[in-house]
């Protein structure tokens, strides 16, 4: 898309977003003119189906318009028709590289709406699962920043760690990927001694191999040079703009939902929130990184406070009983009926609950009127609010910055477009 | 927090608050529509309350005759660490509420989201047009008029 | 091929068919179009475990000019398949299509407004691979599927007699 569109009459409404007193100037000759240029959908450097144009002059760039939408499934809409159980497989695909700390935020958004209390146990297994999605989610994070710089051997390293932690989840919840792994009022199947080993035998082993990675990058002229002083935005903007997660901790802002309202078993475990004042994207990875250090920290504690206990709560009209009472008596047969098929019957009201995911603030906002399906579910992601300040980020660096900037960013497609 | 917060807004707007709930510990406070951006700047500057964070900005479509649509504000306060929760209804007719980007610039994408989804325009926008939807596309989604499976023919696909 | 003879013979004999089959099959570069999660079980099958490199898929070229193969891995919404079909079209010839996972090949858990029920309604599919996300085990079975299918088809552009027989419809 060139300047020369501008004569086109059927202007794009986008196109016209671009255009503004500022960085319009209206010259005849081509040269002297600003080029629009279009990152499309499908391009290798930006983390999945996000459309960016971008007003250059020359490789400044002057104004980027991010355009979204083209992973729209429509969640909603799909919740709006669904119980309350059936929309757990949805949450898998929000943020896919930490899909089981989607699974948590889900179902305690749905436990506050209907007050179901779960079991020590659940608690502390939930963290270790949220723990261990973050981990993974930083894992590739990392990965795919250094390799969008041009690193590639960083992704290698990093996938290699997360199939180790791949392998647990398959043990733990039957699946690799998407797992699909809470319950409303639990978990779908109890945390077994194999999976403690693996756990334990992963962090013994993370350390080491992590800080090979660190190696390859904390002195590499190349890396630091690419990624220091580039998409910075200031403080007062991050918090104006609804900025969370780890780019909000890179400007300053020590909010962490885990420490600031906290859930599930959070009170009790030790960790420090990671803040660093820069504000570029050198300051993000090295945000990632030292979170993932904490992560590890926080996993070994609750392996060793992890309870013994049900992991269910008992609550028959609202949890699914185990299987084999279901399959063997009546009473638990019909519950599972009941359940599966006209749902949960929280009270009438409205909820709203976070939790802090790798990418940001995750919350759900749960509209009922007290049938099985939710009236209305609206998914507060952060990718969406984070890609909002792209335009922000961008504003006067080159076409060279704009992947470091999307890889420190970190977006995930299938939160951003829902 | 959540009595003083009330407190606070009656003393504000006496006779503009529609309503207030406080479910599962959390505060719902309902105003009309005209002492909105009054309101918001009063909640966001106050340095008590500090308010600083638009954490969401959404609609729900209750599908009644009267006062169709509920825009719904969540904010947080980075001080107090609280949320609140702030609505207004709008009619089917004349669906428009003004923006509060003035207030929170992180409302502006969450505006072009709820004005995609389901119409609602915001006065004052500075870049109102779709979010997630091609911008051909003519109707509002998440109403609950609108079909699950979409309209027959509404989007293109390419030829085989 | 009658590779057997060799070291003895220094030649080998062979149909033009089936030794341009065997070098096409052999060295499939995919196209990675990765829209979600499906991708990343796609980058975990590049990656050193699972190693989609030893089967000759060397490298996942970015720019279709120089892809044999598109991998569709991810859920296509009516505002993507535009731009998929495009991708595709780009691709020179001979092309292959795989669709990976359930939401390409049949729009998958999202029956909504916005998702494509199947990309086999605008693009011709060779090989469909089902799972949510399919393994990545399952996605190199699908990759020496598709190689099986190379190695069956006519690769030289000569048709035998029956495919161009000119068959007339039935008159009633």
């Amino acid at each position: 898309m060139s300047a020369r569109n501008s004569e086109d009459s059927r202007r794009s409404q986008i196109l016209a977003a671009l255009e503004d007193q500022d960085t319009t100037v209206v010259i005849d000759d081509p040269l002297e003119n600003s080029m629009i240029l279009n990152m499309g959908p499908q391009h290798p450097a930006t983390h999945g189906v996000l459309r960016l144009l971008i007003k250059l002059d020359g490789e400044t760039v002057m104004a980027a318009v991010p355009e979204l939408g083209y992973l729209h499934r429509g969640y909603e809409k799909i919740a709006e028709s669904s119980t309350y159980h059936e929309f757990i497989p949805h949450t898998d695909r929000l943020d896919y590289l930490s899909p089981l700390s989607n699974n948590v935020a889900y179902v305690l958004a749905v436990e506050k709406l209907a007050g179901i209390e779960i079991p020590r146990r659940a608690q502390y297994i939930r963290v270790l699962v949220c723990e261990m999605a973050r981990v993974a989610s930083h894992l590739v994070a990392i990965g795919s920043m250094a390799m969008d710089v041009g690193a590639l051997t960083v992704l290698l390293w990093t996938f290699r760690e997360r199939e180790k932690l791949l392998d647990i989840y398959d043990v733990l919840c039957g699946a690799r990927f998407t797992t699909s792994y809470t319950r409303i009022g639990g978990l779908q199947q109890d945390w077994t001694p194999q999976c403690t080993a693996m756990l334990r035998q992963f962090l013994s082993e993370f350390d080491a191999d992590v800080r090979e990675v660190e190696k390859l990058l904390q002195n590499n002229r190349i890396f630091i040079d690419r990624c220091e002083n580039v998409g910075h935005i200031s403080r007062e903007d991050a918090i104006a703009w609804g900025l969370t997660g780890p780019l909000l901790r890179a400007a300053g802002v020590p909010r962490d939902l885990r420490r600031d309202v906290p859930y599930l078993v959070y009170p009790e475990l030790d960790f420090k929130v990671i803040t660093f004042t820069e504000s570029d994207a050198l300051a993000r990875f090295y945000v990632r990184l030292a979170e993932m250090y904490e992560s590890t920290g926080i996993l070994s504690q609750a392996l060793d406070k992890l309870p013994e206990g049900p992991y269910n709560a008992f609550e028959t009209k609202k949890v699914l009983p185990a299987k084999e009472r279901t399959y063997t008596r009546m009473e638990e047969l019909i519950h599972d009926f009941m359940l599966i098929n006209l749902g949960i019957d929280p009270p009438v009201g409205e909820v709203y609950h976070a939790v802090e995911s790798s990418k940001g603030e995750l919350g759900f906002y749960l509209v009922s009127d007290g049938t099985g399906h939710p009236w209305r579910m609206k998914i507060r992601s952060p990718s969406t609010c984070n890609l909002s300040t792209l335009p922000i980020m961008l504003k006067g660096g080159m076409i060279s910055d704009i992947v470091a900037v999307i890889g420190s960013m970190d977006p995930v497609m299938g939160e951003a477009d829902k | 927090m959540n009595d003083r917060i009330l407190e606070k807004l009656h003393a504000l707007v006496p006779e503009n608050i529609a309503g207030s709930r406080e479910f599962r510990d959390e505060l719902t406070v309902t105003v009309t529509v005209d002492v909105l951006v009054r309101v918001c700047e009063f909640l966001k500057t106050d340095p008590e309350l500090a308010f600083d964070m638009l954490i969401d900005l959404t609609a729900v479509d209750m599908y009644r005759p009267e006062a169709r649509f509920e825009v719904v504000y969540l904010l947080y306060s980075l001080k107090n660490t609280r949320y609140l929760r702030l609505k207004v209804t709008v009619e089917e007719e004349r669906a428009t509420v003004p923006t509060v980007t003035g207030v929170w610039p992180a409302a502006n994408w969450h505006e072009r989201e709820t004005f995609d989804m389901f119409g609602i325009r915001f006065a004052g926008h500075p870049d109102l047009r779709r979010l997630y939807m091609p911008e051909e596309f003519e109707h509002h989604p998440l109403r609950k008029d609108f079909p699950l499976m979409g309209i027959p023919d509404s989007l293109p696909l390419p030829r085989r | 091929m009658g590779l057997e003879n060799l070291q003895r013979d220094g030649f080998f004999t062979s149909r033009l068919d089936e030794t341009i089959a065997w070098a096409r099959k052999n060295s499939l570069w995919p196209m990675p179009m990765g829209i979600s999660c499906c991708a990343i079980e796609m980058m975990a099958t590049a990656s050193p475990r699972f190693d989609i490199s030893r089967f000759g898929s060397e490298v996942m070229r970015f720019t279709p000019r120089q892809c044999d193969v598109i991998i569709v891995a991810g859920t296509v919404t009516y505002k993507m398949s535009k731009v998929v079909r495009k991708i595709y079209d780009q691709m020179p010839d001979p092309k292959w299509v795989i669709s990976m996972g359930a939401c390409a090949s049949s729009g998958g858990m999202f029956r909504s407004y916005s998702v494509v029920q199947g990309i086999d309604q605008f693009l011709p599919v060779d090989v469909f691979v089902a799972g949510c996300p399919p393994r990545p085990e399952a996605l190199l079975h699908a990759l020496i599927e598709l190689q099986k299918k190379i190695q069956r088809e006519k690769s030289t552009g000569m048709t035998m007699r029956s495919e161009s027989l000119h068959i007339p419809e039935p008159t009633a």
